[in-house]
C-alpha cells in the first residue's frame, strides 16, 4: 500500500500527489443545497457538475441535484451566455426551483465569462431568483468555493429593512454536516435566541425515506429568512475559511456586526460560541447545556488515560482541523503532523500558536498533500491518525489506528448525521477516539494481556 | 403492449418547445414490425436538462487510461479533475512483479492562478521530472483538463521533450472537458493515443501460446475481468492482455500478437479493435461475458473462431461444469426475482449487457438506454455510414493507420472470416434495440425529469442506473442497483458474476428494511380505542 511514498522527505515542484483539497464548485454545490428550494447551477462542462454531484452524494448518500451549461468546444469560442440562458429557461420550465445559484468552473473562469451581465439579460420568471458566484478551480479549495457561494448568498440576498436590529443571531456554519448544522441550530436554540442559519443543509441532504421523492426536500435555509438576516443583532461566522467573507459582506452590506469563531469542535471552541451567545443577547446559559459541558468533561476525565500523551497526525479542511487540533490537546493528546490542502498562513499560524502555547513542536502546513503528509509519518509514526477516507490508504500502509472525520467520508455511514460540533459531538469524538485506539489494543494484545475492563 | 407514443408525449409537454423537439427523437419504443428504428444519439446535451453525464476527461483518463497500472496519470489542470477520478471507479489492479502499480496515487499538476496566467507548461515538466524519480514508472501519461486548451499550453511539445529527456515514454492526451459531448470524446482520444504510442511496442513477433487473444473493453470493475480470465484460462486461453482493467503497459504492447481480439465495452474501445485489425490483421468479436447465456454463447463463438476441436472440447466441459455449478444456487435467487421488471440505463454498454442477466432471473427489461452511447450502439454497426458527423464530434480526430510493415500478420483468411461472420457476430455488432422486447422504452442521454416521470409510468421494480441516481428511486421505495460500481461488489461477470448479481438483486428485493417506510402511526387513527368503545 502506498509503497512508492519514500520515508525520505521527497518535495515536489510541479504540483501535488494525493491532495488534501479538492476544486471550489463542489463547496459551491453544497453551499447552495444549503438554500430551500433552490437548484445549484455549473456553469461550465458537464464533467464537473457530475463529479461534484456524484462526490456529494457517495459522502451523503442522499440524492445531490444540480444542473450544468454543458458546454461544448464551440461554447468556449464563443463565451457560454447562450449555455447559461438556456439553462435558466430549462431549469425553470421543468425542475421550477424558487432560487438557482450558479456557480463557475476553471473553463468559464478562464474563458472570462461575465456572469452578472449574462444574468441581466437572462429570463427569470416572476418571483423567482437567480444569483451567482465565481468559483474557480485554480484558487483556494472547495472551502473557498464554499465561502464564495455563501458571500454570493448575502450580496444577492440580505437586505436590512431598518435601523433597529431584530434580537437573533445570523450563523454561517461553515462547511460541515447537516447533523452539526443541525446540533448547532440546537444550542442556539436551547439558548433561547432566535437564528439564521445559512446555508443549511440538514433536512436537504440528510431527507428521510417517505416513499416519496422530493426535489427540494424540506430543509434549507428559506429565502425570506435570508433576507432577513441583514436585520439581525449579529452574524457569527463559525470557522475563518469558510464563514468570515459572507459575515463581513453582510457587515459592509447591512450593518450587521460580523464576529468569526472557531468552528465549534470540542470544550473550548464550544464554551466561545455560548459565551459569544451569552455575551451578545445578554442571556444565563441555560441549566441544560450547562449539564451536558459537565457531562462532556467527567467524560474526558473518566478516559483520559485512554488517550493521554498519544500522538496524533490530523489532516482535512482548515476550518475542522484548527478545531480539532485545540481539542486533541484538550485531552492531553500531542498532534505532531497537522495538514490542510487548502491554502492560507492563517491555519499555520493559527495551529502554530496554539502549539507553541501548549509547548509543542509539529509539521503544520497549509496547501499540503497527503503524499507530504505521509512522509512525516514514516519519520515521526504516531499512535493514531484523524481525517476523511482517503486517510485509509495511510492508515493501512502504516497500520494506525484510524477516525473518520471531515469531507468526504466515502467508506462508512451514518457520519453526516451525528455532530462533531458542541458538546455532544465532542463526546462522540471521545467516543471515536476511544474506540479506535482500544480496538487497537485488544487486536494487538497477547491472549494473557487480553482485558475485560478497560 | 405497456407505453405508447402518446404516453411519452405526454412526458414531453412539460418541455419548451425546443426542447421538446429534441428529446423526443432520443426515446423509442420498440416496435419491430417497423424494420429498422432510428434513434439520435452523440449528440450535444440541453443546457440545464439534469444529465447523467460526463466529460471527455472523465472518458480518458478516469475510463481507459486509469486503469493502466504501471503507468503513472498525471492530471493536468486544477486539482478536482484528478481529485474525482482518484479511485472512485472501481477498476482492480494486482501489483505485478517489478511492483509497479500506481492505483492508490493521485497525481496532479495542481494549476493555480498564475499557470493559467502564465501558462502550466513549466510546472508540468517538474512533475514529469518528479514522477519519474519517484515512480520510475513503465511509462507517464499527461491528460488535460478543460483550462490547459483555453491558455494554450503545449502538453505535447512538454511530453516529446521529458520522453527524450528521460528516456522512457510520456504519452498527452488532449482530453479536455469541453471535448465532444460526452465520455465518449475521451474514449476516442484515449485509443488513439494507447493505439499509437503502446500497442506494437513490444518485441513480441508472434503470439507467445496457442489460442492468444487480447480482451478490450473490459475494466476489470470488482474484478470482472479476473473472473473471465478465470474460465478462459480453464479453457485453455492465453491472454496477452487487456484492455485496460488489470492492464499494464507491459503487456499491452504485446496486443498486437494476438490471434483474436475480444470486445466486451464495444462503445469504449471499437476504435481499437478496428485499428487492430487494420494494422495488424487481427479480427475482433463481440462478446458478452454478463450473464450466464451471453457467457456461454460468447465461448462458443471465441471457440468457432479458432475451429479446433480441442478446444470446442474444453470449451463444452468448462461450460457444463460451470453451469452444473452454479444452476441450483441462481434457481434459488430466480424464484425472488422472477416476473419484475427493470430499468437499465447505463454509460455506454451495459444498458444492453445486463439485460440477458436481467432475464435470466425472470426480470425483464422494460427501459433501456445510455447516457453516451453512438447510434451503432443502439442500431447495430451496419448504420455506422449513415451516421453524420457534427460540429461537436468533429474536431475528435481520426487516426489513420495502415498495415505495419513488421508486425502485419493476417490471422485468418479473408475466406474464412466471411464464413464465420455468417454464424458469429465477428467484426460486428447488432446494437441494443435488436434485443429489447417490443413495446418497452430505449432513451438516450435519459435526465432527471424524465428518469422520475418514467418511473411513475412504468413503475420498475429494479432500478439499475448510477450513484447520482440511486437515491431517487431509492426513496420512492424502488430498490435500485448500481450497475457502475456494482455497489462496491462484484465481480458481475461471468458465471460467478451471475450469481454473485442474483444473490445482490434478490437482497434488494427481500431486503426487511422496506417494509418499515410507512410508520404505524400512518393507518392507525388517533381515536381508535375510544371510537370502539363509543359505538360499543
Amino acid at each position: 500500500m502506498l509503497d512508492f511514498t519514500p520515508k525520505e522527505i521527497k518535495k515536489l515542484t510541479g504540483g501535488v500527489i494525493n491532495p488534501a483539497k479538492t476544486c471550489q464548485p463542489i463547496g459551491a454545490m453544497y453551499a447552495a443545497l444549503g438554500i430551500h428550494r433552490c437548484l445549484p447551477h455549473s456553469h461550465g462542462s458537464q464533467g464537473c457538475c457530475s463529479y461534484h454531484r456524484m462526490h456529494l452524494t457517495r459522502h451523503f448518500r442522499d440524492p445531490i441535484m444540480a444542473s450544468t451549461s454543458s458546454f461544448t468546444e464551440g461554447a468556449c469560442v464563443f463565451g457560454g451566455g447562450a449555455n447559461l440562458k438556456t439553462s435558466i429557461k430549462n431549469v425553470f420550465a421543468i425542475y421550477d426551483p424558487d432560487i438557482m445559484a450558479v456557480h463557475t468552473t476553471c473553463l468559464t473562469e478562464t474563458i472570462g465569462d461575465d456572469i452578472p451581465s449574462i444574468l441581466s439579460s437572462a429570463e427569470v420568471p416572476a418571483g423567482k431568483v437567480v444569483i451567482h458566484a465565481n468559483t474557480p478551480s485554480y484558487v483556494g479549495s472547495h472551502i473557498t468555493g464554499f465561502s464564495n457561494m455563501t458571500k454570493g448568498i448575502v450580496t444577492y440576498l440580505a437586505e436590512s429593512a431598518k435601523e433597529a436590529k431584530k434580537e437573533q443571531v445570523n450563523i454561517i456554519p461553515g462547511f460541515v454536516n447537516p447533523g452539526d448544522m443541525r446540533e448547532i441550530k440546537r444550542l442556539v436554540k436551547t439558548m433561547g435566541i432566535k437564528s439564521i442559519m445559512f446555508p443549511d443543509t440538514s433536512g436537504v441532504v440528510d431527507s428521510p425515506m417517505t416513499g416519496k421523492f422530493e426535489m427540494y426536500p424540506k430543509g434549507g435555509a428559506r429565502v425570506e429568512d435570508i433576507r432577513d438576516s441583514g436585520n439581525s443583532k449579529l452574524t457569527i461566522a463559525l470557522g475563518s475559511f469558510a464563514s468570515t467573507d459572507a459575515a463581513i459582506q453582510l457587515e459592509r452590506k447591512c450593518k450587521v456586526p460580523a464576529k468569526t469563531l472557531k468552528a465549534p469542535i470540542g470544550i473550548k471552541a464550544t464554551d466561545e460560541l455560548l459565551m459569544a451567545l451569552r455575551n451578545s443577547f445578554v442571556r444565563e446559559i441555560p441549566s441544560d447545556l450547562e449539564e451536558e459541558r459537565g457531562q462532556l468533561v467527567d467524560i474526558m476525565t473518566d478516559t483520559h488515560y485512554h488517550f493521554h500523551g498519544k500522538k496524533v497526525a490530523v489532516f482535512g479542511d482548515p476550518d475542522i482541523v484548527i478545531g480539532l487540533t485545540e481539542f486533541l490537546l484538550s485531552l492531553g493528546m500531542i498532534p505532531i503532523h497537522v495538514l490542510t490542502g487548502t491554502p492560507g498562513n492563517a491555519f499555520e499560524k493559527e495551529v502554530k500558536a496554539m502549539l507553541l502555547q501548549a509547548g509543542l513542536k509539529a509539521n503544520v502546513k497549509a496547501a499540503g498533500d497527503l503524499f507530504e503528509f505521509h512522509q512525516w509519518i514514516k519519520n515521526e509514526p504516531v499512535d493514531l491518525l484523524m481525517g476523511n477516507t482517503y486517510g485509509k490508504y495511510i492508515a493501512k500502509a502504516e497500520d494506525i489506528p484510524f477516525v473518520r472525520i471531515g469531507f468526504p467520508i466515502l467508506d462508512r455511514s451514518v457520519h453526516s448525521y451525528m455532530p462533531v460540533v458542541g458538546y455532544k459531538g465532542a463526546m462522540r469524538l471521545i467516543e471515536m477516539i476511544s474506540n479506535a485506539l482500544l480496538d487497537r489494543q485488544d487486536r494487538d494484545a497477547r491472549e494473557e494481556d487480553f482485558e475485560l475492563v478497560m | 403492449m405497456g407505453v405508447n407514443e402518446k404516453n411519452i408525449d405526454a412526458i414531453l409537454e412539460a418541455y419548451p418547445a425546443k426542447v421538446k423537439r429534441n428529446r423526443k427523437k432520443h426515446i423509442l419504443i420498440k416496435d419491430s414490425t417497423q424494420g429498422r428504428q432510428e434513434l439520435e444519439a452523440n449528440t450535444r446535451t440541453i443546457p440545464g436538462i439534469i444529465t447523467n453525464r460526463g466529460c471527455a476527461y472523465a472518458g480518458c483518463k478516469g475510463v481507459v487510461l486509469g486503469p493502466i497500472k504501471d503507468i503513472v496519470h498525471i492530471t493536468h489542470g486544477p486539482i478536482g479533475c484528478g481529485y474525482y477520478s482518484w479511485l472512485t471507479r472501481r477498476n482492480k489492479a494486482a501489483t505485478p512483479e517489478d511492483g509497479k502499480n500506481y492505483m492508490t496515487y493521485c497525481v496532479s499538476t495542481d494549476m493555480q492562478e498564475s499557470d493559467i496566467v502564465f501558462g502550466g507548461e513549466k510546472k508540468l515538466t517538474r512533475m514529469i521530472d518528479d514522477v519519474v524519480e519517484i515512480f520510475k514508472p513503465n511509462a507517464i501519461t499527461v491528460s488535460a483538463t478543460c483550462p490547459v486548451g483555453l491558455i494554450g499550453d503545449d502538453i505535447n511539445a512538454v511530453a516529446k521533450a521529458a520522453q527524450e529527456k528521460h528516456g522512457l515514454p510520456v504519452l498527452s492526451f488532449n482530453c479536455e472537458g469541453y471535448k465532444g459531448v460526452s465520455q465518449s470524446a475521451g474514449h476516442h482520444i484515449a485509443n488513439n493515443g494507447v493505439m499509437e504510442h503502446i500497442v506494437g511496442q513490444g518485441d513480441l513477433t508472434e503470439a507467445p501460446a496457442k489460442y492468444s487473444i487480447n480482451l478490450l473493453g473490459e475494466y476489470n470493475i470488482g474484478g470482472d475481468g479476473w473472473e473471465i480470465h478465470r474460465f478462459l484460462k480453464d479453457i485453455g486461453y492465453h491472454v496477452i492482455s487487456v484492455l485496460t482493467g488489470d492492464g499494464s503497459y507491459e503487456t499491452i504492447k504485446n496486443a498486437h500478437v494476438a490471434d483474436l481480439n475480444l470486445v466486451q465495452c464495444h462503445r469504449s474501445i471499437n476504435y481499437i479493435a478496428d485499428m487492430l485489425e487494420k494494422k495488424y490483421g487481427t479480427p475482433w468479436l463481440k462478446v458478452n461475458f454478463i450473464g450466464v447465456q451471453s457467457t456461454i454463447d460468447s465461448l462458443r463463438n471465441m471457440a468457432l473462431y479458432f475451429g479446433d476441436e480441442e478446444l470446442i472440447r474444453r470449451t463444452e466441459e468448462v461450460i457444463a461444469r460451470e453451469v452444473a455449478r452454479i444452476e441450483p444456487i441462481m434457481e434459488q435467487y430466480k424464484k425472488i426475482c422472477q416476473g419484475k421488471t427493470a430499468f437499465c440505463f447505463v454509460g455506454g454498454s451495459r444498458g444492453h449487457h445486463y439485460q440477458g442477466l436481467f432475464a435470466e432471473l425472470g426480470i425483464e427489461t422494460v427501459l433501456a438506454g445510455y447516457e453516451f452511447a453512438h447510434r451503432d450502439d443502439y442500431e447495430g454497426r451496419e448504420v455506422i455510414p449513415d451516421i453524420k458527423p457534427d460540429a461537436d464530434s468533429k474536431n475528435i480526430p481520426d487516426l489513420n493507420v495502415e498495415p505495419d510493415r513488421k508486425f502485419f500478420k493476417l490471422k485468418i483468411s479473408p475466406e474464412k472470416a466471411e464464413e464465420l461472420k455468417k454464424t458469429i457476430p465477428l467484426g460486428d455488432y447488432k446494437g441494443l434495440i435488436a434485443e429489447m422486447n417490443d413495446g418497452h422504452l430505449i432513451t438516450d442521454d435519459l435526465n432527471h425529469y424524465e428518469t422520475e416521470e418514467l418511473i411513475k409510468l412504468l413503475k420498475p421494480d429494479i432500478f439499475a442506473s448510477g450513484i447520482k441516481d440511486k437515491f431517487i428511486p431509492q426513496k420512492m421505495g424502488i430498490p435500485s442497483k448500481q450497475i457502475h460500481s456494482y455497489d462496491y461488489s462484484g465481480p458481475y461477470a461471468g458465471f460467478n458474476g451471475a450469481v454473485k448479481f442474483a444473490e445482490d438483486i434478490a437482497m434488494g428485493f427481500v431486503s426487511p428494511t422496506w417494509n418499515f417506510i410507512s410508520p404505524p402511526w400512518k393507518d392507525k387513527p388517533l381515536l381508535e380505542g375510544s371510537i370502539q368503545k363509543e359505538g360499543h
